[in-house]
């Protein structure tokens, strides 16, 4: 379904952005596209919670994880590796390493956060996943501005579902159903590629998602995953700004960056 | 009830936190210039395609545990990527994507 822009049903002045959408029938668009992010959010966390009880975290321990690191590949790691008796600055380390790949979403981001208050982006910062990225960037992007609500509606969709099934995967993890014989696994990935395709407007676009998955690949299968996403998410804009820009091109980016806040 | 690890998830929130707040906290953010916003709005479609491949070829199991592997998970994540862009309807890629894989999964195929 693609949803058509829509006039404010609660009678408000609807802002219109320059791509014809009003900030609700964005929000309504994020929302949705949150609802099989949520689930995989929560078929992981439910894992991670069930995982974490035993290899012998306390509740408030599992739960503290999922409050203060938010990272789920982060929290798994943890988990392993204290069963592995890895002492908690390898620990550390390997976390900052993991979850480099948040600088590119912040950097990303970073613009459309232009004129709020340093403690806004503070606040932000700390709930900046994966998904809230994944989520909050199209948004913006259909608006062509920043949209407070917005960006906190799909934190909310993922940070508030993670940490309930952190409990929940602690208490009874066991008692619910295979979530890979579910498919549930596949969720997050195939979330991530629809995405990508939501912010694929022109051919640089088009090439950086390429080469992001050429130059990520390789590295992944040398180092880590997380390595992979990092050098995609680098090296991949800059192979697609070695493209000559076309004119309808340049005058799409001029409309996008003047739309924008930046 | 322990929270000695709470210790420990401090501390990883604590490294994990300039990554996700310089940027943002970064002073003259919004007078960049046009390469380097360019470059910022490429980092979006480059960083969600590899997490999408990434994440379809290396998946995690029950453990934790994170191995190189190319199955249905691939042929999942591209169906719903060109189900997506085709109807414009993340939801329904997603269903067909995570469809397919419990299909093949409950015939035993993949």
């Amino acid at each position: 379904m693609d949803e058509a822009p829509s006039a404010d049903p609660a009678g408000r002045p609807a802002t219109t952005s320059g791509s014809g959408w009003t900030v609700p029938a964005s929000r309504r668009r994020l929302a949705i596209d949150a609802l099989g992010i949520t689930l995989s959010a929560f078929a992981f966390g439910v894992v991670y919670g069930l995982s974490a009880r035993v290899h012998g975290f306390s509740i408030v321990e599992a739960l503290a994880m999922s409050v203060f690191v938010l990272a789920g590949a982060s929290q798994f790691a943890a988990v392993g590796l204290l069963a592995q008796g890895l002492p908690w600055l390898a620990i550390v380390g390997l976390t900052s390493l993991l979850n480099a790949r948040h600088l590119l979403y912040s950097a990303a981001l970073a613009p459309w956060f232009a004129g709020r208050s340093r403690l806004h982006r503070a606040a932000a910062a700390h709930v900046l996943t994966d998904e809230t990225f994944a989520l909050a960037l199209p948004h913006f992007r259909r608006l062509g501005r920043f949209d407070a609500g917005g960006y906190w509606l799909a934190a909310g969709l993922v940070v508030v579902p993670w940490i309930a099934a952190t409990l929940t995967g602690f208490i009874g993890g066991e008692l619910l159903p295979d979530t890979r014989s579910l498919g549930l696994d596949v969720v997050f990935p195939a979330a991530m590629a629809g995405l990508a395709t939501a912010l694929i407007t022109g051919r640089r676009e088009l090439v950086a998602a390429a080469a992001g998955v050429a130059i990520g690949l390789p590295v992944a299968l040398l180092t880590q995953t997380s390595l992979g996403i990092v050098a995609g998410g680098v090296c991949g804009p800059l192979v697609a700004m070695l493209l000559p820009r076309r004119g309808d091109e340049a005058g799409v980016e001029a409309n996008t960056v003047t739309a924008g806040p930046v | 009830m322990s929270v000695e690890l709470v210790g420990l998830a401090l501390l990883m929130g604590l490294v994990t936190y300039p990554a996700r707040a310089i940027p943002l906290l970064a002073l003259g953010i919004e007078r960049l210039p046009a390469p380097v916003i360019e470059y910022l709005r490429l980092i979006g479609p480059a960083t969600l395609a590899a997490l999408a491949a990434l994440g379809a070829l290396f998946p995690t199991d029950a453990g934790g545990h994170v191995q190189f592997h190319v199955g249905i998970e691939v042929v999942a994540v591209l169906a719903c990527a060109a189900v997506t862009a085709w109807r414009r309807n993340l939801l329904l890629g997603m269903v067909v994507g995570v469809g397919l894989v419990a299909l093949v999964r409950a015939v035993h195929l993949g």
